[in-house]
């Protein structure tokens, strides 16, 4: 029982995005019964549930490694779109360049393209843990000029990425029932949890996160672990720019990835991730953007204008913001404490009513 | 005459989860009193002063203000009835003025009258006999100063009870000393002073009354000119006198011929100690003594290379080594416990369990962290070995008492099994019976064999523990005492004539 008890305290910062989450699903499910219905179609399975996850795959990615990057350097990488564009721009130009495509091109294709989200990776990493540029401020240069440089690379408007294999990455693998995005998702993860048993990355990062000056006073060196999760970063950002271009068959350098920073940013914090940095939940933050992913499909399901989607987007990011904030949670507590006190007959009649009459002269504690 | 009774507590109860932390407490204050109170960490005294203030609200019992029921709401309650408290982190913005800071966030009106408010504001200053000018900005100011200008705000807000919650812990004697005059004043004008410190001597000083209180219950109150200090002592820790008494002095080991476990050969860093020889043989407590900015913690920081090591050389048991990092210095078998817990020691957010592997773990490595089980296993053997009260393993460790801290730190470090330990202060801010636990390890564990460096600004704790000082004076060691010669005395006229 105790232990029952110590699991669910762990989880409780799950609480928030999973009750989103159970809403949400509960919204769709009075839109209509079938929503949970998976059908198979040639051997695939299709439905609302296999397309969240298959629309999330990148997100999903990326807020795996903008949850390392908060936690140690207490800031966002906001050049993750810009960065996937020019890693993936890479990939594709080598597999088009190579003629006879088989699967060993698209493999040497995408592990060039994650050397090249490293290097990106690197140099983001290289100015914010060794010069120490403010995370935002750092990674606005390649959010300003990396879709530039991915059109450099790709040398016209949107090459065509047209070869079997891409095809079969960005959709399905005859044989397979699940679309190949969220299989490849799915392998991502069970690689990230093997690295997070096999090292002491967690352990690393909070204390960086949480007290540079004491997790360098026990051996740690906070630059190089900040700059080991830029480079986790780049490598997340090549993956999704892998998958991003495989799903769209072609390049387009301008909307590839385009503003997935503010998602990503945003499932980090909706898995209660403290965007200041310091203990993480990678659990929060993919269920975070599976999360996302089913409120923009909520909405067009519920028929909302393409062009209002964005504005209720943000009306419903404010509403669980303020949930979730400190000052309600305190407010809910307090008010909690209040219907205890007169259930149990308490009364504050007899004493002299103080009331904060003029709080606002008095200094805020 | 009894003075008149401006504050009564009776029967206060507040329970956390798990906790009960105030247990049927009474406590009165008198008009012009300066009442001390008294406990460990954990006995209570922060969450009776919270309840004071309006921060905590009591499970149970009745407070009483000049007679009259009340019940505090939040902390804006507490203000408004006349209660001010200065805690010991100051609250005030460094980059206003000292009038600004005096009245800032107190005027409905949304102009201010600047040349009024710098008028007040110096009247009060001169009234109070504190040494500032409205105009300047408060960053400006000594610490003890800004403590006071903090203590002025609260007093003008028509304070009648005025709670001040460590305020003396990073003022040095002369500064503590005008703290003093200005409550003597206040005390004069009928103000109702709560006071609590962790400096004993202070509250003989300037207290009227003591109020004791131990694991969340009330011990007694007592008039200060009638309690002992020894009896004071006994009364906090729950022991018997002859318990306290029992630490004895420390007899040095016999200080063999053979090679020192740790040397270092003019030794300098970038925090700027002039290039210093140091050694430690086995088994040896050393301590380095000297005021507060002597350079004593610049020096053991730089055998750690807590700071940029500049020059020198250093032999581990005889070898030549480079020590360039913290973590040369721990593979090295050196543990270095910090003088600010705070800022370099505890991981507030971590758990309990991951403060206490931390060092450990690194010096593990990258690629081999410890299983779930095997960290645990570890924790529970030091938590019981220490004695350290934490709930859980997974409790954040900055949720424990301040000595309790301060022991998952000194964990954290006996668990790498070091050969040398520094430990820079390792009693301050925790109480007096952990303070006496460590001690006794220390001791404990020089027997065993280890190489400990104590440093402490208690100097009779450093002579109780260290068979060794080394006396330093504006960042420069100025003579070693050892033996005989090691009294207070001596240490007090090294660092007075020092470097002359």
């Amino acid at each position: 029982m105790p232990r029952l008890k110590r699991r669910f305290n762990r989880m409780s910062h799950l609480f928030l995005p999973l009750s989103v989450l159970v809403v949400l699903l509960i919204i769709n499910l009075v839109k209509g019964a079938d929503y949970f219905k998976i059908t198979l179609i040639n051997g695939v399975l299709y439905g609302n549930i296999p397309n969240i996850l298959f629309g999330a795959s990148e997100l999903v990615i990326l807020s795996i490694g903008m949850t390392l990057v908060t936690a140690a350097s207490r800031g966002q990488d906001i050049s993750i779109g810009e960065s996937g564009a020019i890693s993936s721009a890479i990939f594709v130009q080598y597999v088009l360049r190579a003629g006879n495509v088989t699967v060993w091109t698209i493999l040497a294709g995408f592990l060039i393209s994650c050397l090249a989200g490293m290097v990106i990776g690197a140099f983001n990493g290289t100015l914010v843990s060794f010069f120490n540029v403010q995370p935002m401020v750092a990674t606005l240069i390649l959010f300003l000029g990396g879709r530039s440089i991915a059109f450099i690379i790709d040398g016209k408007v949107s090459p065509i990425l047209a070869n079997p294999i891409s095809n079969q990455i960005g959709t399905v693998i005859p044989g397979v029932p699940i679309q190949t995005p969220i299989i490849l998702t799915a392998v991502f993860i069970a690689l990230v949890v093997v690295v997070l048993k096999t090292t002491n990355l967690r352990l690393y990062v909070e204390s960086v996160g949480v007290n540079p000056s004491a997790a360098r006073l026990n051996g740690i060196n906070p630059k190089k672990v900040i700059f080991l999760t830029f480079l986790i970063m780049g490598v997340c950002s090549a993956v999704a720019g892998f998958i991003a271009v495989n799903k769209a068959g072609r390049h387009d350098s301008v909307n590839l990835l385009k503003f997935i920073m503010m998602d990503a940013i945003l499932a980090v914090a909706l898995g209660g991730n403290s965007l200041a940095g310091g203990k993480f939940s990678i659990t929060g933050s993919i269920i975070g953007a599976y999360t996302i992913e089913v409120l923009n499909r909520t909405l067009l399901r519920l028929e909302v204008n393409p062009e209002a989607i964005k504005a209720f987007k943000a009306v419903f990011i404010i509403v669980l913001m303020i949930i979730a904030s400190p000052v309600v949670s305190a407010y809910a507590g307090k008010l909690l404490d209040r219907i205890k006190g007169i259930t149990t007959g308490y009364s504050p009649g007899q004493e002299v009513a103080v009331s904060a009459v003029d709080s606002s002269a008095k200094k805020e504690k | 005459m009894q003075p008149e009774i401006i504050l009564k507590m009776e029967g206060i109860c507040k329970s956390f989860p798990g906790v009960r932390a105030l247990d049927n407490v009474d406590f009165v204050l008198r008009k012009g009193e300066i009442h001390a109170l008294m406990g460990e960490n954990g006995a209570g005294k922060s969450t009776l002063i919270k309840i004071i203030t309006g921060v905590y609200q009591k499970d149970a019992g009745q407070i009483y203000l000049e007679g009259r029921p009340v019940n505090f709401r939040s902390p804006q309650d507490a203000q408004n009835m006349g209660i001010g408290t200065v805690f010991q982190e100051i609250a005030l913005c460094p980059n206003l003025t000292v009038a600004e800071n005096m009245f800032i966030g107190r005027s409905r009106d949304a102009f201010v009258n600047w040349k009024q408010m710098n008028q007040r504001a110096a009247e009060m200053l001169d009234s109070l006999g504190i040494p500032a000018s409205p105009t300047q900005e408060l960053a400006s100011c000594s610490i003890a100063v800004q403590q006071m200008i903090a203590i002025a705000r609260a007093v003008d807000m028509d304070c009648r009870i005025l709670i001040l919650d460590e305020p003396t812990s990073s003022l040095d004697e002369d500064e503590t000393k005008k703290l003093f005059a200005l409550m003597r004043e206040l005390k004069a004008r009928g103000v109702g002073i709560i006071f609590i410190t962790h400096f004993i001597d202070q509250v003989y000083e300037i207290s009227d009354t003591i109020t004791v209180l131990r694991n969340g219950q009330l011990i007694g109150e007592y008039p200060t000119a009638e309690l002992s200090q020894i009896e004071l002592v006994s009364k906090m820790m729950g022991k018997a006198l002859s318990d306290i008494s029992a630490i004895k002095k420390h007899e040095p080991p016999q200080t063999d011929e053979s090679v020192p476990v740790f040397a270092a050969k003019n030794l300098s860093s970038a925090a700027g100690v002039r290039p210093f020889d140091f050694a430690i043989r086995k088994g040896e407590v050393n301590g380095f003594a000297g005021l507060l900015g002597s350079g004593r913690s610049e020096s053991v920081r730089a055998i750690f290379a807590a700071d940029k090591v500049t020059g020198g050389e250093v032999r581990v048991n005889g070898q030549m080594v480079k020590i360039k990092s913290p973590l040369d210095a721990m593979k090295q078998g050196i543990g270095y416990l910090p003088e600010d817990r705070k800022v370099d020691g505890i991981i507030d957010e971590l758990s309990v369990r991951d403060n206490i592997i931390l060092a450990l773990q690194v010096l593990k490595g990258f690629f081999k962290p410890l299983s779930r089980k095997q960290a645990e296993e570890f924790a529970d053997q030091y938590i019981e070995l220490l004695d350290i009260k934490t709930p859980s393993l997974d409790t954040p460790i900055k949720s424990l008492s301040g000595g309790n801290q301060q022991k998952v730190i000194l964990a954290r470090w006996l668990l790498t099994h070091p050969m040398y330990l520094i430990l820079d202060e390792p009693t301050r801010g925790i109480d007096v019976g952990t303070k006496v636990e460590i001690q006794k390890l220390v001791l404990k564990l020089a027997a065993e064999g280890m190489s400990l460096t104590f440093i402490s600004s208690e100097i009779d704790e450093m002579l109780r523990v260290c068979s060794r000082l080394i006396v330093m004076k504006d960042r420069e060691i100025v003579g070693e005492l050892s033996g005989a010669d090691l009294t207070e005395q001596n240490v007090m006229q090294l660092i007075a004539q020092g470097g002359e």
